[in-house]
């Protein structure tokens, strides 16, 4: 038993229903209680689907348990295929239906349907979400995906791409343009926009593209086994990795990886003047392992950040999150406990948190910018333009959408110069962004910003044992709050080191001369 | 004690008519939902879910992300070797409570919630509950009940919690008038203060903000219910000896008036002064119905079942803001409470209890009512076929009740035909800076020279 208050990952059988609803001609019956209908919402609310998700709740009752469970999902069964007539059907339990052991695959495989009818054996007490999708997805393929020829031109698939996930709708099509300027077509695409009969058709790509491994792993190792498709294993999200990625595809295509670039902005961004207060930002990444892998080198060398910290909830890729991280020299953060990311960032007081929807609250909360770049999503995650995070136009957006967070260059520099101005000051916030400005009360020895963890006296911090005089607290408080935690940290970490106790305006100083660059 | 109902009842109301029930998938929430506005109202308290991680996503899923500070909810997830029996369930339960209390030294009041995991494995929160009273109080104060989608619906939900509560209640000889149901807290300053305006004397509500104001009852407690999905809490109070007082739910400027008009004959409150303390306030009311009644007015609505509010609601909509219903579903229909909104509501509409989804879309499809209220899984695809929907969990989460709040109320369902109406009409020019405030919208092309329309024309 583990006490959670919020959780990165849904159950097995939402992951099911990502896929379901991704699909085409695909119904799933699920055998749940009543309350887990509340799942529809998050495609027709969160997502803003104009359809419901192509499932069949099974919804039985306290009455029902030890009567005829087994008969409501055989009836369900049965109404759900005359009324949608799917091309094929897949069938499974939630944690409650698991429980009673009705066994809905050999159920349905009773009813005789016309289909093809797929079991979905989803352990819900021990997995979550994106299993449930990587295998809900591979069963899929598993049970419809045969060795056919191939294509007379090269073309592949395109593999991971579900409902609800973090910008799939465009890394689809932005990845599609990228493979045509290669001059390779997408044979399928799965789940997303696929029906089965085009899953029969998988075979005929001469290899696949693994968009996200998190929900498509699975599929594409089988393809692999059974079919001969080679697969990619760079996704490419950043500029680097999208010319790695193209290289790999050349690789395995023997096409030629020089595209046409012209669309790209993000190394001119980066590169331009305004973009040096850029330079040395401390940023802390959590979500999805792929997403905070290709994200940290990102931020590390085509932007410029420093990363602090970062990490990923989903256990199963903690191997190749620990190799990136150690690759920026660190410890990578492997949890799915919300409290704990929100501890090590209010340790390392980051000045750009790039997270998911659970961080951008954590940054919330304390005072910390961020920007999203993994699931968990959130209605806003659903943008109505077009945003990729794959691809040139990825690159673009993504260094956009972190930016945004951030204060201005410039303003930056007259919030340091003008620090003590009672109403252009720190606390008010970015000026870009909505949200009145507080004016500054002089009296108070706490500033207006209240949402500031770094003014929080014995946090987590180095504090320890030092003491602040009270002129060198405020000689801090005059220091603009995006840099005020590292120049706290920074010095009660140089103090500690020389085993100075209280600390004076002059180890302000100090510190701030050890640690210039 | 009779009951006062308006002079104006229709010849038959719905009370005796035949209700449609038929047996499919429900789409609806399972009772844990109600712990998201019962732990914003009780400040003391901490809800802890015993079931899976689908619970714990739901809860997730129904607050939103929205109300991100450190919840005063979580769930204790099963994991593998509680079902195997590896571990001891209990013995988990309560090292996860003892943490969970050491951390959060303001909590006083715990509600053990059952799931539908925890039921089916049989694992007794009553008895854990009882344990672990003995081992928290004084300090806190543990309780139990099921929100369980296999034995509840939605609002049923703060019944458990409700009735959960009534047992250990206090007991008093007191004649008090107690109010029961959850309120949002401006509502409940209003509804407290008209009382006390009436001249009625001591009044408490159930739930309470903290676990030192709980009311007390007993054999001279009154008590009237401020949502009627409250079934099992009546029952509970009545076997404390408590008495209900019928009434209309106070929704709307009737449905207020009916409400308080009951509770002030139980206690003999004169007709004159009544109506000095209501009149400013229903004048207000009416006005402000009136605002969204225009767009209401000879206008259809179709209720999916969903919070059990729906009979009280169509009752309001179509006496107060002139709309006809076409059929009120509701996930459980509780007569004996609904019964004097059952009255009023003029027989035509299809009753229906229970649910079959797929069968009632057909319905609604066929009807094409202009307003339907449903959950939030049906709203956008219904609102893709163009019907235009309110979401029904928004009734829940908003301030819908007594006489301040019944213009926000029929505005609530005024606001997606109003919608409808501007998205849908002909584009007009953006209205100059200038423009002198409410001035009426200029016809398409006026003062743009030519006859020019905003979108073929652009900016000037
Ligand atoms: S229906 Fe049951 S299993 Fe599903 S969320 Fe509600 S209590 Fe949990
Ligand atoms: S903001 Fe999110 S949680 Fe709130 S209603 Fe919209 S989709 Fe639902």
């Amino acid at each position: 038993m583990k006490l959670t208050l919020w959780t990165y990952e849904g159950p097995t059988h939402v992951g099911a229903m990502r896929v379901a609803t991704a699909m085409k001609g695909l119904h799933y019956v699920l055998h749940a209680p009543q309350g887990d209908t509340y799942a529809d919402l998050l495609f027709t609310m969160i997502e803003r689907r104009n359809h419901r998700p192509p499932v069949t709740y099974t919804t039985f009752q306290a009455r029902d348990l030890g009567g005829d469970t087994a008969n409501l999902f055989k009836d369900a069964a049965r109404e759900a295929y005359a009324r949608f007539k799917p091309q094929a059907m897949i069938v499974g339990a939630s944690c409650t239906a698991e429980l009673i052991q009705d066994d809905p695959g050999g159920l349905a495989q009773a009813l005789g349907l016309p289909i093809p009818v797929i079991p979905l054996d989803l352990p819900s007490y021990q997995r979550k979400e994106n299993f449930g999708a990587d295998e809900t997805f591979l069963q899929i393929v598993r049970t419809l995906a045969k060795p056919v020829a191939r294509t007379d031109s090269i073309t592949c698939n395109l593999l991971g791409a579900t409902g609800l996930g973090f910008r799939h709708r465009d890394d689809v099509t932005e990845v599609t343009r990228l493979l045509a300027l290669m001059g390779i077509a997408v044979n399928v695409c799965a789940p997303f926009g696929a029906s089965p009969d085009d899953i029969t058709r998988m075979g005929a790509a001469h290899f696949n593209v693994l968009l996200y491994p998190e929900t498509g792993e699975a599929a594409a190792r089988y393809l692999e086994k059974t079919c001969g498709q080679p697969f990619t294993k760079v996704v490419p999200i950043g500029v680097g990795a999208t010319r790695d990625f193209l290289h790999e595809v050349s690789g395995l295509t023997g096409v030629s990886a020089k595209v046409d670039e012209t669309g790209l902005r993000l190394p001119w961004w980066s590169a331009s003047v305004d973009s040096t207060y850029l330079t040395g930002k401390r940023v802390f990444l959590f979500g999805d392992a792929t997403h905070v892998i290709a994200a940290a080198r990102i931020a590390a060398t085509e932007i410029g950040f420093e990363v602090v910290g970062l990490g990923c909830y989903n256990r199963e890729y903690a191997r190749p999150m620990r190799a990136a991280a150690k690759a920026h020299g660190l410890e990578a953060l492997i949890t799915d406990d919300y409290l704990e990311v929100e501890a090590e960032i209010e340790r390392l007081a980051p000045e750009l948190i790039l997270g998911t929807q659970m961080e951008r609250h954590i940054g919330k909360r304390l005072g910390i910018p961020c920007a999203v770049i993994s699931a968990p999503v959130h209605v806003q995650d659903f943008p109505a333009r077009y945003s990729p995070q794959m691809g040139f136009e990825g690159a673009n957006v993504i260094f956009d959408s972190w930016i945004h967070p951030l204060v201005m260059g410039l303003e930056e520099h007259l919030l340091t110069m003008f620090r003590e101005d009672f109403e252009f000051h720190d606390a008010a916030g970015a000026s870009h962004h909505g949200g009145k400005a507080t004016t500054r009360i002089e009296a108070e020895p706490v500033e207006a910003s209240g949402g500031d963890i770094f003014e929080q006296k014995n946090d987590t911090g180095a504090a320890g044992d030092l003491a602040w005089a009270p002129d060198a607290e405020r000689e801090l408080k005059k220091i603009p709050f995006f840099v005020r935690g590292k120049a706290r940290r920074n010095t009660e970490k140089y103090a500690a080191e020389r085993g100075v106790t209280a600390i004076s305006i002059d180890t302000l100083y100090e510190a701030k001369a050890h640690y210039a660059r | 004690m009779s009951l006062d109902l308006p002079a104006n009842l229709p010849e038959r109301g719905c009370r005796d008519t035949p209700v449609l029930k038929q047996r499919g998938q429900r789409e609806v929430f399972c009772g844990l939902t109600g712990i998201i506005w019962l732990h914003r109202k009780m400040q003391d308290a901490f809800f802890l879910v015993v079931g899976s991680r689908t619970c714990a996503h739901l809860l997730q899923a129904a607050a939103g992300v929205m109300i991100f500070a450190e919840p005063r909810f979580g769930t204790a997830i099963l994991e593998e070797k509680d079902l195997a029996g590896l571990a001891d369930a209990n013995v988990e339960l309560d090292r996860e409570v003892a943490r969970l209390l050491a951390r959060r030294p303001d909590i006083r009041q715990l509600f053990l919630v059952g799931s539908c995991p925890s039921e089916v494995i049989k694992l007794d929160l009553a008895r854990a509950a009882e344990r672990l009273n003995g081992q928290h109080s004084p300090h806190v104060r543990v309780y139990n009940y099921s929100g369980s989608g296999i034995e509840t619906t939605f609002t049923q939900g703060e019944d458990a919690c409700l009735a959960a509560m009534v047992p250990s209640l206090p007991a008093t000889d007191k004649r008090e008038l107690l109010i029961v149901g959850a309120l949002p807290d401006v509502v409940e300053d209003q509804a407290l203060s008209l009382l006390k305006s009436l001249g009625i004397p001591v009044t408490r509500t159930l739930p309470a903000h903290r676990h030192s104001e709980l009311p007390a009852v007993g054999p001279h407690t009154v008590f009237a219910l401020v949502q009627p999905f409250l079934g099992d809490t009546h029952a509970a109070l009545t076997r404390r000896g408590a008495r209900h007082i019928p009434a209309p739910f106070p929704f709307g400027e009737e449905g207020t008036t009916a409400w308080l008009r009951a509770v002030a004959n139980e206690f003999g409150i004169p007709r004159d002064h009544f109506e000095a303390v209501t009149a400013a306030p229903r004048a207000r009311a009416l006005k402000a119905i009136a605002a969204a009644a225009t767009t209401l007015s000879g206008k259809s609505v179709f209720f999916f079942p969903d919070s059990q509010l729906e009979i009280p609601l169509a009752r309001f909509l179509t006496r107060e803001c002139g709309m006809t219903a076409i059929e009120v579903g509701t996930p459980y229909l509780q007569t004996g409470i609904v019964g004097p909104d059952l009255d009023m509501l003029a027989e035509g509409p299809t009753i229906s209890e229970g649910q079959d989804v797929d069968l009632q879309l057909d319905r609604a499809r066929a009807a094409r009512p202009d307003l339907t209220v449903c959950g939030l899984g049906l709203a956008n695809p219904l609102e893709a076929e163009g019907l235009s929907t309110k979401w029904a969990i928004e009734l829940v989460f908003t301030p819908v009740h007594f006489y301040e709040q019944a213009g926000d109320l029929a505005a609530l369902f005024a606001r997606p035909l109003r919608r409808k109406a501007i998205l849908h009409a002909p584009p007009t020019p953006i209205p100059s800076p200038q423009g002198g405030g409410a001035a009426p919208s200029p016809r398409v092309g006026e003062g743009w020279g030519g006859g020019a329309s905003a979108s073929a024309g652009g900016q000037p």
